[in-house]
């Protein structure tokens, strides 16, 4: 049996635009990962546990609303407290740069903005994730 | 590669904190099922005694029939009874890319913060039934874990009807009005394998002639069990007809209890299972070994030319297997 | 064809075959390809009497009004809200003072969804990207010193667009404004948030049953407004292609429509108010043909299918808005370009009111020195570049028409679709608009990423390492803070056994089948908030949830 990389992709809050959640889910699916995709409307609770029942390598979150000052530090704080803060926390949606280096500096990863290829990202997410044991 | 030393001690911890019921333990050591790491194999050694408590219910049906909305509205249900539930989602991995996308739990988002459910969703990973190959073992595991029902979903294609109804105690088939031409576009198994069946959507028109059609059929196939199945009515979205099926599910197990069924089932499922898994592990051993994998690519190149038949040139590979095997 | 044209084309074709091609697929960003040249032959078979007609005349292709824009201008209406209803106030009268005609309200996430704003769920969202309005006193500080009966104003609001609508008709009141002479439109186009833009509060059909109820009250109590914006925008940016866009929004109209005549309604009474929104996207030529085609195709159906027989009804007047998707945040200045020709093609196409993006909306909410480029991009284009002179002069172009009656027979298409699905509530319930969608955002992002497609500043003529050097807007978030003590506040002050009272009525007229605008205004005059408002729908007829998209 192939190890597969499992990914969550999820939408936290209120922001409901998801064209590029879901292309992004369907690259890293073609790159042979395995997303799951939970939905729109998550609360940062709704997302680690979803997270750790899944057993995910990476949590990507895609923002577009301004909310992720709230919801990045909220998932990475609540990932840390469920014992999965190994895992890659990564993102993407409208950030403002500054924003954007503030949350790295938490340990939060990469966030892509407008104009990033899928490539970049699957790039990204198989050369990230942590190695382990399973 | 960790050495076997260091694998005791990764399997020892995990199955502690799994014992004391930490979630991401139970969350990674699925993984490892999946992955078929020997970690796993050790760990399921480990918790196997603990195997045997929880029901085990199967759920199938084509795509677009609400089985989600139905795997919800039964898990909420069940959860009222005060028991605990685990949810196994399993989707299709993409024969093209390998990847999958699982996106089952959307539909029981509400569950996601209930800490008496688990949800894990499974990509197929190639198996070509309708679960994946470490299914089953993913349900030992959430037995052994202390779940008192497990909800396995899955799409109706393939093969899917057979190998839940040999996962799972309890099958239920789920259809909807719309299924094209009724009963004749259905496949075989679907009428053979189902202990309850429940019609969905059936607000819509056309239900009752469906539930009608089912029933009919019903009657004329052999009964497994002696068990005559139920077809209820749901409209899951709105709730509608999800006690019924919670009370048929559960007489369904008490049918099973007291003609002392369960035994049998168990049985069965655990020579199935152990089948499989040989047939997997004798598999990837044959397909490992480096001289087998040149040996298919010149008996191929015989086929090409067709100096040799295909079947002549499996068992070429089968004796060189066995030589091997003699040789020690 | 003349036998002359037909020997001078063959001969230019052995020409062209001789040329050397540059290497790209010569297609419209919807991935339709475009014939190098087109002559007479290939609108041989148009009529001009029947598919293009007069302007201000049945089948409309060449525009709604007679004399078009040199009757009136489109009008210049700038989407904008963010922060509280203060900071909105303010930057209202900024626009307003620079010429904008007409205001376009944008609310925050929270109230886009029936929520207030100490909600627990808008924690981190309030003011971000819109303006926050969680009750009556919002909307009055919102429209403060602006005078209701001489504005018109457009609210993007869906789920709870009944709500909204309500607290602006209690604010005109107050004002002493009556609500016969109130102008604007609430979008009220729940069928699309299914399909595109998600904001949606409760299911399918009572959503339907409401926005019926608006239609109703509209056509008795304020008949100069625009009761729904039908909306192919958010279709677009959410990656459809131009046929799609133009075939989804159409769907969901004549979906309005039917539920309309289902519910007693005299087609007249009410299609005459029914609006559009369309998206003005990055291929010029492909953009004024959909805007063509989608007027003939809606009077055509207007009058034929559903026996309308008040020609206003077979009008369709929309609002267009330059597509968001296409700006990129590399690069910024390049987007008031973009924006200038997406707004040229939307005054070509004939629009009746038109906003255009700012060129630093990748990266935050617009600043006002960008807000106020955009606006007077508008501005040059209706007094300097002399377009507005004659009255949709592409017709007869030989290129333009073809593309008309592509995009025309395409969208027929996808109605067929639709239609054996069993109408667009059935087709977007088993999620087909959904995926179609969701295909062709994914075919889009390939052909980018695989350069078929170049974006300038983006996957060519790329700078690196560049750092943009325009002010961004940022939001306070004491304002969501100030929000959550000015509710409390309002909680304490005001009367909570009416409110109750009020809550009490709206549920039953939800049960039953009164009009449910009635009580909602007795709610609002009461103070109740948006969330209270919106729980009692979300009680009696719960919350929608999607189906999980089969990618």
């Amino acid at each position: 049996m192939s190890k597969k990389l499992r990914i969550l992709i999820a939408k936290p809050g209120l922001d409901g635009h998801d064209r590029g959640a879901k292309v992004v889910a369907r690259a890293l699916r073609d790159a042979g990962m395995e997303v799951i995709y939970t939905g729109l409307h998550q609360t940062p609770e709704m997302v680690v546990e979803a997270a750790l029942q899944e057993d995910v390598d990476g949590v990507g979150l895609s923002i577009l609303s301004g909310a992720h000052m709230t919801l990045f530090p909220k998932v990475w704080d609540l990932m840390k407290e469920e014992g999965i803060g190994d895992r890659l926390l990564f993102g993407g949606g409208i950030i403002p740069r500054e924003d954007v280096e503030t949350l790295n500096k938490m340990g939060v990863g990469k966030i892509f903005g407008p104009g990033t290829t899928t490539h970049e990202i699957v790039d990204y997410v198989q050369s990230t994730v942590p190695g382990d044991d399973r | 590669m960790v050495s076997k030393a260091g694998r005791g001690s990764i399997s020892e911890a995990l199955l502690k904190r799994f014992t004391a019921g930490d979630r991401a333990a139970c969350a990674r050591i699925i993984s490892m099922i999946e992955n078929d790491s020997a970690n796993s194999a050790d760990i399921m050694s480990g918790v196997y005694s603990r195997v045997g408590r929880a029901h085990r219910i199967g759920i199938t049906g084509p795509p677009g029939a609400g089985k989600s909305t139905i795997v919800e509205k039964l898990a909420a249900a069940i959860r009222k009874e005060d028991k605990t539930v685990a949810i196994i989602a399993v989707d299709p991995t993409s024969p093209f890319s390998g990847g999958a996308i699982l996106g089952d739990r959307i539909r029981m988002s509400s569950l996601f913060t209930d800490p008496g459910v688990f949800i894990r969703s499974m990509a197929t990973r190639g198996s070509l039934g309708g679960l994946a190959l470490k299914t089953k073992e993913v349900c030992d595991l959430l037995d052994a874990f202390g779940k008192d029902v497990i909800i396995i979903e899955t799409v109706g294609v393939g093969q899917a009807e057979l190998d839940v109804a040999q996962a799972a105690h309890t099958t239920l088939i789920v259809l909807v009005p719309e299924s094209g031409d009724g009963i004749q576009a259905m496949k075989a198994g679907l009428m053979e394998i189902g202990d309850i069946y429940a019609v969905n959507k059936s607000d819509r028109e056309g239900a009752d002639r469906l539930v009608g059609e089912i029933e009919m059929m019903l009657e004329m196939r052999s009964q497994k069990n002696g068990w005559s199945p139920p077809v209820i009515k749901t409209t899951a979205i709105e709730g509608i007809g999800v006690d019924a099926l919670v009370e048929n599910i559960n007489q369904h197990l008490g049918y099973l209890n007291r003609n002392n069924l369960l035994q049998g089932f168990m049985e069965e499922n655990i020579r199935s299972e152990i089948k499989q898994l040989v047939q997997q592990r004798f598999s990837n051993a044959l397909w490992d070994a480096q001289n087998l994998n040149h040996l298919l690519e010149n008996l191929i190149i015989e086929v090409m030319n067709g100096r040799l038949s295909p079947g002549e040139a499996s068992k070429r590979i089968l004796e060189c297997w066995i030589r091997e095997c003699k040789k020690g | 064809m003349s036998d002359k044209i037909k020997s001078g084309k063959k001969q230019w074709q052995e020409r062209v075959a001789r040329c050397k091609m540059r290497d790209i697929p010569f297609e419209t960003v919807s991935g339709e390809p475009v014939k190098m040249l087109h002559t007479p032959d290939d609108i041989r078979d148009m009529d001009y009497m029947d598919d293009l007609g007069f302007p201000g005349q049945y089948p409309f292709t060449r525009g709604v009004y007679d004399n078009m824009y040199r009757g009136r201008l489109w009008t210049m209406r700038m989407f904008s809200g963010f922060g509280s209803a203060d900071d909105t106030n303010k930057r209202y009268k900024y626009l307003l003072e620079h010429g904008q005609t007409g205001l376009s309200v944008a609310f925050d996430f929270p109230t886009l969804y029936g929520r207030d704003s100490d909600d627990p769920m808008s924690c981190g969202e309030v003011g971000k990207c819109g303006v926050a309005i969680s009750s009556l006193a919002d909307m009055e500080r919102l429209f403060d010193g602006i005078p209701l009966d001489k504005v018109s104003t457009s609210m993007t609001i869906n789920g709870p667009a009944a709500i909204l609508w309500a607290f602006y008709i209690v604010t005109a009141e107050k004002q002493g404004v009556t609500s016969d002479v109130l102008r604007g439109t609430i979008q009220n186009d729940i069928l699309k948030e299914y399909i595109a833009q998600k904001s949606w509060l409760v299911p399918p059909e009572p959503s339907m049953r409401i926005t019926v109820d608006t239609i109703a009250f509209g056509s008795e109590n304020v008949p100069k407004w625009n009761t729904i914006s039908i909306s192919g925008y958010h279709i677009r940016e959410a990656g459809s292609t131009a046929a799609q866009e133009l075939a989804f929004t159409l769907a969901d109209g004549f979906g309005y429509v039917e539920a309309g005549i289902k519910a007693g309604l005299d087609v007249d009474q009410f299609a005459p108010r029914l609006s559009y929104f369309f998206n003005s996207h990055i291929d010029f030529f492909e953009e004024i043909a959909k805007y063509r085609a989608a007027r003939r195709i809606w009077a055509r159906q207007m009058k034929t299918k559903y026996h309308a027989k008040d020609p206003r009804s077979w009008l369709l007047r929309f609002h267009t808005q330059t597509a968001g998707c296409t700006l990129t945040a590399q690069q910024p200045e390049n987007n008031i370009v973009r924006v200038a020709w997406q707004a040229l093609a939307a005054v070509l196409g004939g629009t009746q009111s038109l906003h255009t993006n700012s060129m630093d909306e990748t990266l935050a909410l617009p600043s006002e020195k960008a807000c106020l480029i955009a606006l007077r991009t508008q501005q040059l284009i209706a007094h300097e570049s002399g377009v507005t002179n004659p009255i949709d002069p592409f017709a007869g172009s030989y290129f333009l028409e073809s593309l008309t009656n592509q995009l025309e027979e395409k969208a027929y298409a996808y109605f067929d679709k639709i239609e054996k699905l069993g109408g667009i509530t059935k087709a977007i319930e088993v999620g087909y608009p959904q995926k179609e969608i969701a295909e062709a955002a994914y075919r889009y992002q390939k052909s980018v990423e695989e350069k078929k497609r170049i974006i300038v500043g983006v996957n060519e003529y790329v700078m690196e390492g560049e750092k943009p050097e325009i002010p961004l807007l940022k939001i306070d978030p004491q304002v969501e803070k100030d929000q959550c003590v000015r509710l409390d506040e309002l909680r304490k002050k005001r009367d909570n056994q009416k409110v109750q009272r009020t809550l009490d009525d709206l549920r039953d007229a939800c049960k039953g089948t009164d009009n449910v605008m009635f009580p909602i205004l007795e709610a609002t005059r009461a103070y109740a908030t948006l969330g209270e408002i919106a729980g009692v729908f979300k009680e009696v007829f719960g919350e929608y949830r999607e189906p999980p998209i089969y990618w």
